[in-house]
């Protein structure tokens, strides 16, 4: 059969090769898993049964029930970001289709789509299918992987007609302060750029507010913002996401959505609904063990000597393990039975990290760290 | 949450937690968590550290009851008389005053059912304020101090995903 094009420019992720490679060891704890090991709040849980239970299993409406809108837009104001239900609001399947019916919805063929790296793997590939050309704008360890003025620069992103932004980061873990956002706003403002801002990851800000790009002066008429339920409620499964933006911008994702997936998964909604009305405590609580092992894993691989910035978001750190970075992660987990993906997964400036997932038990993670230590020291 | 605050829910979920481990998790150093939690102890916070025992996983008979107690209070005999002459008791595990149709909520535990409700009669129920004993014997445990008894369900995440 005849492959498009488009298939055939994107390449099997290089996290799936390490997927097949853990897959066939026994006893080995991953550090290499993108999701929480929390299970849903409870309550969420027993929404989604309850609404089953009662039947309802129809479709709703294209950009999801009206009531989960309105619940996101009171939920996203802690973060000063004011949107209309009815036309400023979309529900989606997972922030994932968001971000992938938004490239579809902004980017033309020949459309350059500037995607600062590391970052999560799903949006160079989202470009590429779009018909866009993806411009790498890889950050640097020296800023603690924060995007800077200059970044944009050295890598050419005045010509971009879109910026893709991802904070707090996977796989790093940065964060960005409004201060730090600043100057990329401007440089967006200057060059005219729409920005897709995934911020999937903005519940789990340790030691500070998350702070949205999208609320800076002469922002939001240019952005887009990416959240969801997955990352904060512990809810990947659920594939349950959603899209802010200017009423135009998101009309134009629902007119895709609408003939794509027609709406958000209905039990998954309810779910949702349910999240945002009574599970802010089950937030904090894994929002703080997160915290715990976060300065956990971070004076550990002090410790050990391996080179590691303050990572203040996700639940990932991204220690230096220098040189071969994909060699290290493989030794390691032949010699140690520990999972870790390699930072040039990622694309251009993850070379030489390792992303450390600790999104894993305590007891795991202890284990983890001391074998990590000894293939250091060995 | 202030760092004694913080300490304290990290020994609530794992007593067994080293200061060393402790101190990793907090940013403190080992120096202060073991003053912070010495101030715990003296201060009378952190009463103690014990086990949450699965006892039917142990081999040898084991029996637990709540036992609920109605007592008659007089002019020279307050609750805190009364408590203090059943927390004596090495079967008793633990006693607490409760709102509601009875006074107090008892937990006994001893070898037998046999020796657990004569307990009951024998040491309780002549105690002379008591007007009323109710014993329940537990005959499963599911969930204790936090911590569920079930067998654990296993990690079945993707062992690599982005």
């Amino acid at each position: 059969m005849k492959l498009s094009d488009r298939v055939e420019r994107v390449p099997p992720s290089g996290i799936r090769r390490f997927f097949e490679l853990a897959e066939e060891k026994e006893e080995v704890i991953s550090l290499g898993v993108g999701e929480p090991d929390f299970s849903a709040p409870w309550a969420a849980r027993t929404a989604a049964i309850d609404s089953l239970e009662r039947g309802r299993t129809s479709y709703t409406a294209n950009r999801g029930r009206r009531d989960l809108r309105e619940s996101i837009a009171a939920h996203v104001r802690r973060y000063d970001l004011e949107y209309d239900p009815d036309e400023e609001i979309i529900v989606t399947t997972g922030a994932s289709e968001a971000v992938d019916v938004a490239m579809r919805a902004f980017v033309d063929p020949g459309d350059r789509v500037a995607v600062p790296q590391p970052s999560y793997i799903s949006y160079v590939p989202g470009v590429i299918f779009a018909g866009g050309d993806p411009l790498a704008v890889p950050t640097r360890a020296e800023n603690d992987f924060a995007l800077t003025y200059d970044d944009l620069r050295a890598a050419g992103a005045e010509a971009a007609d879109a910026l893709v932004l991802c904070y707090p980061n996977n796989p790093t873990g940065a964060t960005m302060s409004r201060s730090e956002l600043s100057e990329v706003a401007e440089f967006v403002r200057e060059h005219d750029l729409t920005v897709l801002s995934d911020e999937i990851y903005a519940a789990l800000t340790y030691g500070g507010e998350h702070a949205s790009i999208a609320t800076l002066p002469g922002m939001r008429e240019r952005t887009v913002v990416f959240n969801g339920f997955s990352k904060a409620f512990a809810m990947t499964g659920l594939r349950l996401g959603y899209a802010l933006g200017p009423a135009e911008a998101i009309s134009a994702m629902n007119r895709i959505h609408q003939y794509a997936m027609l709406s958000a998964p209905t039990t998954a909604q309810f779910a949702a609904l349910e999240a945002l009305r009574s599970c802010e405590d089950e937030v904090r609580e894994m929002r703080r063990q997160y915290d715990r092992r976060r300065r956990f894993v971070l004076s550990r691989f002090a410790e050990m000597g391996l080179e590691c910035f303050e990572a203040k978001g996700a639940f990932y750190a991204f220690p230096e393990c220098g040189g071969d970075d994909e060699r290290f992660a493989e030794e390691l987990l032949r010699e140690q039975n520990v999972a870790a993906v390699p930072g040039s997964v990622f694309g251009a400036g993850g070379e030489g990290h390792l992303r450390i997932s600790y999104a894993t038990g305590m007891n795991d993670l202890k284990e983890a760290m001391n074998r990590i230590e000894a293939f250091v020291r060995g | 949450m202030d760092a004694k605050r913080e300490l304290l829910d990290l020994l609530l979920s794992n007593a067994r937690e080293s200061a060393t481990d402790l101190a990793r998790q907090t940013g403190l150093d080992e120096a202060e968590v073991e003053a912070l939690i010495e101030e715990l102890e003296s201060d009378g916070v952190v009463r103690g550290y014990k086990a949450v025992v699965d006892w039917d996983r142990v081999d040898e008979e084991h029996v637990q009851a709540e036992v609920e107690l109605n007592v008659e209070l007089d002019r020279e005999t307050g609750y805190e008389e009364i408590a203090r002459r059943i927390t004596k008791f090495p079967q008793v595990s633990s006693l607490r005053l409760v709102s509601g149709n009875y006074d107090f909520a008892v937990d006994v535990e001893g070898k037998s059912m046999h020796d657990v409700s004569n307990f009951v009669s024998e040491q309780i129920a002549p105690i002379p304020e008591v007007t009323q004993t109710v014993t329940h014997f537990v005959m499963e445990t599911y969930k204790e101090r936090g911590i569920e008894f079930g067998d654990r369900d296993g990690d079945d995440r993707l062992s690599v995903s982005p």
